[in-house]
């Protein structure tokens, strides 16, 4: 069963990586550049996962996660934040907006993958 | 990834790079304009942090580094820590310009030397160093980590190294489900690290009236025998740290992890007991279920238990109901090799000249107006007409990439000159063709250049005059009757009429008893020759002088004109047309040719009297049209298409106008009509000739030569003036 993965991020160059290391592992994977589009793109598809950055035009990473986690059909769907660097507050904000785990950028796609696999069902 | 993809990659990230760069210009000079508001500091923080990511992704180090140091001073400004102040904006500006570089060196591949940034990196780095360290601290714990894209599987290490015994106990708590974590993953996870057993504790689970839905109520505990450190156990809890009581003893050892301590710490907090925390609602409270089973099996077996689930996994029910290929969502652009655009313009070129020749071969049948062909015909013409502005918006750019560039340029000049000056820009979304924004870079360059350089005074010059110490140079654009206006200005001493002059008579480029307007002298500065190594300083030099800068905005079909007041600045005004391939003009006939008067100069035709015609000189004329006497110019003659004048009376007067505001009247036998031509370059095909910008071919085939306005009435003033006849060229 192929599951999807919607990544939502502003950068065309993160986006590309996302798709291509996400696909290479056999994933189907949708894509919006940022939190408002990410919600438009959750109203025609329903991914397995959701990975997105934090710092994003119009509506950042926690924005989305709240809204998200505020749509009833999304209330459990697993989410990953992007952060560059381990910043500690950014991962405990992320948490306290819902995300469940987050990937450090720049990432390896296998550590990406590793991270997808720990929250999808 | 394969070398392609990842190649491609990288030119999205140095496209995306341009896009960035562009972004935190402009939101760095709108800081710089006291514009700070957080819309636009975080827009700068964001692309630089942007830009910052994709570097790491791409091992550019030194990218990274500097781009980091940049942004922390961002983060700064972005969180109130820094006021974006005059003294806090300059070298954040000279920042962005060392990042530019270093981005452009390295899609290059080139190597910049540490050194020559360094003192930027400093001053930036000075600019928070006063009120954190933590960023200090951050700067060396930050690693552009190696991304490795063929990395085999990590457990593959040949030599097997000891197994260990862990003993896990894992109570999740109810955050846990609710941020989207799920203990079977985890269980899954831990599976994969080697062999486990696994016990679920659901004594805690109570009554089924007394659940709640949402509860956590479950303690599992977990044998794995693996070869991984307990690293990567600690890993595989990484995400619900804080979010589950966590304990795992090695080989026998009570562990005492930070997670343990952070579980402690949050239980201390919470006031959250062994008893009340408890079974997960998507949790099997299964209690026999023991498992030392692969990942897979584990898998099938978790939603086949629907005992007291009373909310079934939401994730798995949903996995199977999503569209395989869901739609992606669309891009906004395409990526379009500029070969293909021109080949289409060319082709559109060639379809607006057959279109031209079927009108002709209609106009020869004699059809009637009313025959369903002409009607056709003129259908067929207007939409060639939207064709080729459809084509033409492909090539369109807005010059505001262009005109970045100059708030560059103008900061280098300042800085190396100790003058202060700001550039202001308007009009920047102005589209233009992408070649004639491209041949612009040049000459605008160089122009920018000599407004801070020549224009511009000293700040203590500029207090002495009364004036603000910071010079101002304005840098607009704007769509004026089918052509671009270009305007450079500024606030500075104007143009130095009486040392222009004698430079120039110095020079001998003019004779030391002419008499010239303030227009004439003005007029100088493009003259070949004139500015020199001795006017000229190491910024403005280069050894190009106005001339070139003419030379080449004519070239694109252009025309510069200056304006000066003294003490009060200057400016530099181009028209130039929107497109070089297509032209509206009215097609004339002369001495038997057809020519093509571009339609941009023309001001009016008249039909010239008798009593309006006066002579002037030894065979000028001059024409009286309301009042102002305007020069006849003869363009048979002037062409050399015949030796005796025509006569006015029998002709047709073509009033036009330059950019300068001059306005004269050329003299054409008759008006054929209006139409769009397209144009074929003389000088590559031919060579170049005086008053003529270039060729077209007419309907019939023939070819007709567009005339190049100003040129004529140049070479026609140069007749008059070798004919010592002088007056101002001010109509």
């Amino acid at each position: 069963m192929t599951q999807t993965i919607l990544t939502v991020d502003d950068s065309r160059t993160m986006r590309d990586m996302l798709r291509m290391a996400l696909a290479e592992a056999g994933y189907n994977v949708l894509q919006a550049e940022d939190g408002v589009h990410g919600l438009e793109v959750l109203q025609t598809a329903t991914p397995d996962v959701i990975v997105t950055d934090i710092n994003m035009p119009k509506m950042d990473g926690f924005g989305l996660i709240e809204a998200v986690r505020k749509d009833s059909r999304y209330r459990r769907v697993p989410i990953l934040v992007l952060t560059t660097e381990s910043d500690a507050a950014k991962k405990l904000r992320a948490k306290e907006a819902g995300a469940t785990g987050w990937i450090v950028k720049p990432f390896e796609p296998t550590k990406l993958i590793a991270a997808i696999r720990r929250v999808a069902a | 990834m394969t070398v392609d993809t990842m190649a491609a990659i990288r030119q999205t990230f140095f496209q995306e790079c341009e896009e960035q760069l562009s972004e935190m210009e402009t939101g760095l000079l709108a800081m710089d304009e006291g514009n700070a508001d957080s819309e636009t500091v975080n827009a700068v923080f964001r692309a630089v942090h942007s830009i910052k990511g994709g570097a790491g992704a791409f091992k550019l180090t030194a990218l990274v580094q500097f781009a980091h140091t940049f942004e922390t001073a961002l983060d700064h400004v972005r969180s109130g820590k820094l006021a974006p102040t005059a003294d806090v904006m300059k070298p954040m500006l000279r920042a962005a310009d060392v990042l530019a570089d270093l981005v452009e060196a390295s899609r290059d591949g080139r190597d910049i030397d540490e050194s020559s940034y360094a003192a930027v990196a400093a001053e930036v780095k000075a600019l928070t160093a006063a009120n954190e360290e933590e960023d200090v601290e951050e700067v060396i714990d930050f690693q552009p980590s190696v991304i490795a894209f063929e990395m085999p599987a990590i457990a593959t290490e040949p030599e097997a190294p000891p197994l260990h015994e862990y003993l896990i106990r894992f109570v999740p708590r109810p955050e846990l489900y609710a941020n989207g974590n799920e203990a079977a993953l985890i269980i899954r996870e831990l599976s994969r690290l080697g062999s486990i057993e696994v016990s679920c504790d659901a004594t805690a689970v109570p009554d089924l009236e007394a659940i709640e839905a949402e509860g956590a109520y479950l303690t599992w505990d977990i044998k794995l025998s693996s070869q991984e450190p307990i690293e990567a156990v600690r890993e595989v809890f990484e995400f619900v740290d804080g979010e589950a009581e966590i304990n795992i003893e090695t080989d026998g050892q009570p562990g005492v992890s930070d997670a343990d301590i952070a579980a402690l710490l949050a239980k201390a907090l919470g006031g959250s007991s062994a008893s009340e925390a408890e079974a997960p609602a998507a949790e099997i409270p299964d209690a026999g279920f023991k498992a030392a089973v692969p990942q897979s099996e584990l898998q099938a077996n978790t939603p086949a238990e629907p005992v007291a689930a009373p909310e079934p996994a939401p994730q798995a029910a949903q996995a199977t109901e999503t569209p395989k290929a869901a739609a992606v969502p669309a891009q906004t652009t395409i990526r379009v090799e500029f070969d293909r655009v021109d080949r289409l313009i060319n082709l559109v070129g060639e379809l607006v000249i057959n279109q031209a020749m079927l009108s002709q071969r209609v106009v020869e049948a004699n059809l009637a107006g009313s025959s369903s062909i002409v009607i056709g015909l003129e259908e067929l013409e207007q939409l060639t007409r939207e064709i080729q502005e459809s084509v033409m918006a492909i090539r369109a750019q807005p010059v505001k990439p262009l005109f970045q560039r100059m708030s560059r340029i103008v900061r280098e000049v300042a800085d190396a000159t100790g003058k202060e000056v700001r550039l202001k820009t308007e009009g920047e979304a102005t589209e233009v063709d992408k070649t004639v924004v491209e041949r612009l870079a040049e000459p605008l360059t160089h122009m920018i250049r000599n407004a801070v350089d020549h224009g511009i005074e000293s700040p203590e010059a500029r207090i002495a005059a009364g004036k603000p110490p910071e010079g101002t140079i304005r840098l607009s654009a704007a769509h004026r009757s089918g052509r671009i206006v270009i305007e450079i200005s500024d606030d500075g001493a104007g143009i130095d009429r009486p040392k222009v002059r004698a430079s120039a008579i110095k020079k001998g480029l003019i004779s030391p008893d002419v008499q010239l307007s303030d227009n004439d002298i003005d007029n100088l500065l493009f003259l070949p020759g004139f500015s020199t190594a001795a006017t000229i300083s190491s910024i403005s030099g280069r050894g190009v002088g106005m001339d070139v800068v003419k030379r080449s905005i004519v070239a694109l079909g252009g025309r510069i004109a200056i304006s000066s007041r003294p003490g009060q600045g200057s400016t530099f005004s181009m028209s130039l047309p929107l497109t070089l391939a297509v032209l509206d003009g009215m097609a004339v006939s002369v001495a038997g040719q057809t020519l093509v008067v571009p339609l941009t100069a023309i001001v009016e035709t008249l039909k010239p009297k008798k009593a309006e015609l006066h002579g002037l000189g030894k065979d000028g004329r001059v024409m009286s049209i309301r009042n102002t006497f305007v020069p006849l110019i003869d363009v048979g003659t002037q062409l050399g298409f015949r030796d005796t004048p025509a006569d006015p009376e029998n002709s047709v007067a073509i009033l036009v106008e330059t950019d300068g505001g001059t306005r004269n009247a050329l003299l054409v036998d008759s008006i054929q009509d209006q139409r769009q031509v397209v144009i074929k370059s003389l000088e590559t095909n031919y060579g170049t000739v005086a008053g003529i910008a270039a060729a077209t071919i007419l309907g019939d085939g023939r070819v007709a030569l567009i005339l190049d306005v100003d040129a004529l009435l140049t070479s026609s003033f140069d007749n008059l003036r070798s004919d010592d006849l002088r007056y101002g060229t001010g109509g």
